[in-house]
């Protein structure tokens, strides 16, 4: 047959083959010259295979396929009132973080492809990285469009974009995208496509997204699959990376390792938010932390590590505290936030009576040993109105500028910490991954822009707690922060549904 | 041996898929969570567009996938007829 269909290999090979030019007035090196700096060496583009073989217009049909889906369905949330229908109103606080924190780490993936496409000599990975920046800037959109909806009934969405770029804990995630996007190109692909999208997003947008929908939250569930069913596809783009890296010449594998720990480190660290938002932002729980953690990474993870093994690769340093690290972390970060909840631009609380025996049945090894008697204790002083938070300021990790509050798994009750000296300055860090990261490259992260660091040193908007919070941050003081309780989120949520707060209650009894 | 994964959105679609998913690989398992299927099997799992456009009772093409895919694990092959997720070890 003379008209013949082309199958979908011959299409790709079509599209990444085919379109490519040889350079015959400008050098190789001139028209891409970040190849070489980091040490890799690629030897023959031609052998780079996405497995994926998706052309553009398969691209565009599927892509347009999900958009209208994505958006009957925010029309139908935002039609029906549907923002009512969620379990309580504490859960619109995950929302609000991952609004704050998340959705503008999508914005920097789609620069970071953008940027990383560009310099990438094979015309298979050029291709695969613009689709995957065009991927991103579609997450950040949708997820920006169904918050919105949100942000007519609820406080502390209005001024995310603003507040990604000053607020303390936000430098969590920003940092991460800012210290990718200012590494080499291979760096960034071993970074973001690799560490972050096949060994940690599904921790993000798997169970977290599985519990949005447990806990009726309609629209976020659907941006948060609709972005991850593009998700599946940048995890085999990262694993292509991985596997051509290795193919390619035998000097690749050092660096590829020591990028692999690097980044599932500052990965861990990132997630540590998501831990939180799991065990305690959402009150119907779907599955704990730790068993998210063993299903994403101890075993999906570890199913793809004995995969690479035949190429040399080991699971990264480190993956035995991030292991240990797993009964603990949630308890500790949300520990954190509880402290500085008069500096968050979400509400924060202890979990009821109901939850923490959830937490102590999921944490049989450490919640009541280690988290439960400080969260009652706390739990007394709010009773008693004296609501604790902690006046000072964190000294936080230079890597991954959390606040110094993890511990040390050997001794569970006592903070990890280190120290390294460089040109004659101390620098502090929460973990030995941050520690080494650091050694590595110090110039480049003692330029870190810490937030507490900045407050001190007169930065950000005045010396005291209003210049800052209030006028820097652009946080409404007494309205997007503070405990849950008393808040006019809570307030109005009451309202809605016809319930009186406990104290009302009893008022009116007497 | 590690298990072969795939989690697709708990829709009317994706029931197909799984059906055929469940004909063309015996041995997998079948988990339901709150808005999303699992279906994972030791080593390898196979997708089949003739399963599922038998299935679904019209045509199916592999790339279509995508719409309800959530994610996935193993290494990807795809042609116009197959896709599968395979770990090598």
């Amino acid at each position: 047959m003379s008209n013949r269909k082309i199958n979908m290999k011959e299409k790709y090979r079509l599209l990444t083959r085919d379109l490519d030019w040889e350079y015959s007035y400008r050098d190789y090196k001139e028209v891409f010259p970040q190849q070489e700096f980091e040490g890799i060496k690629i030897t023959d583009w031609s052998k780079w295979e996405d497995p994926f073989r998706l052309t553009m217009d398969a691209y565009w049909k599927y892509q347009a396929e999900k958009e209208k889906k994505l958006y009957a369905i925010l029309d139908a949330f935002s039609q029906n009132n549907s923002q009512l229908n969620v379990t309580d109103a504490r859960y619109v606080n995950a929302i609000k973080l991952f609004l704050t924190g998340i959705s503008p780490g999508e914005h920097q993936a789609a620069m970071g492809f953008g940027q990383v496409g560009r310099q990438l000599g094979g015309v298979g990975a050029r291709v695969a990285c613009q689709m995957q920046a065009i991927d991103e800037l579609r997450h950040v959109q949708t997820q920006i469009h169904a918050m919105s909806h949100y942000n007519k009934f609820f406080d502390g969405f209005q001024d995310f974009s603003h507040m990604h770029d000053r607020v303390w804990y936000l430098s969590v995630s920003k940092s991460f995208f800012d210290d990718a996007r200012t590494a080499g190109p291979f760096e960034y692909m071993v970074a973001i496509g690799f560490s972050f999208e096949y060994v940690l997003t599904n921790l993000l947008f798997v169970p977290f997204m599985s519990g949005a929908a447990y806990n009726g939250d309609m629209a976020t569930v659907t941006f948060g699959f609709s972005a991850q069913s593009d998700e599946a596809r940048h995890m085999t783009l990262g694993l292509e990376i991985i596997k051509f890296l290795l193919e390619q010449h035998p000097d690749n594998l050092p660096i590829v390792q020591r990028w692999i720990n690097k980044w599932f480190w500052r990965g861990t660290r990132m997630l540590s938010l998501v831990a939180m938002m799991m065990d305690y932002m959402l009150p119907n729980k779907v599955m704990s932390w730790q068993e998210a953690w063993e299903v994403y990474f101890e075993e999906a993870g570890g199913s793809l590590f004995k995969d690479l093994a035949r190429y040399g690769i080991e699971m990264p340093d480190y993956a035995q505290t991030a292991i240990a690290e797993k009964e603990h972390i949630s308890h500790q970060v949300w520990s954190m936030f509880y402290n500085y909840g008069h500096a968050t631009a979400f509400h924060t609380w202890m979990p009821t009576e109901k939850e923490m025996d959830w937490l102590s049945e999921k944490y049989p090894n450490t919640f009541d040993k280690y988290y439960r008697p400080r969260f009652e204790k706390w739990r007394e002083m709010e009773a008693a109105g004296e609501r604790f938070y902690n006046p000072t300021l964190p000294m936080l990790c230079q890597t991954c500028q959390i606040p110094m509050g993890f511990t040390d798994m050997e001794d569970p009750t006592s903070i990890f910490y280190r120290q390294s000296e460089y040109d004659g300055e101390r620098y502090n860090f929460c973990s030995d991954g941050c520690k080494d990261i650091f050694d590595h490259e110090p110039e480049k992260y003692v330029q870190a822009w810490l937030p507490v660091h900045q407050i001190y040193q007169g930065n950000c908007g005045g010396p005291s707690m209003e210049d800052v919070l209030g006028n820097y941050y652009k946080i409404n003081l007494g309205v997007d922060n503070m405990d849950f309780h008393g808040s006019p989120d809570e307030e109005r949520w009451n309202i809605w549904h016809n319930l009186q707060p406990a104290e009302d209650k009893l008022k009116q009894a007497s | 041996m590690s298990k072969a994964f795939i989690a697709l959105q708990d829709n009317e679609e994706s029931h197909y898929i799984v059906e055929a998913i469940e004909q063309d690989n015996p041995t997998a398992t079948v988990i339901y969570q709150p808005a999303m299927i699992r279906i994972e099997n030791e080593g390898r799992l196979v997708i089949n567009r003739a399963t599922v456009e038998e299935k679904m009772g019209r045509d199916w093409e592999i790339p279509a996938l995508h719409v309800n895919l959530i994610t996935l694990g193993g290494n990807v092959d795809e042609d116009d007829d197959q896709f599968s997720l395979t770990w090598k070890q």
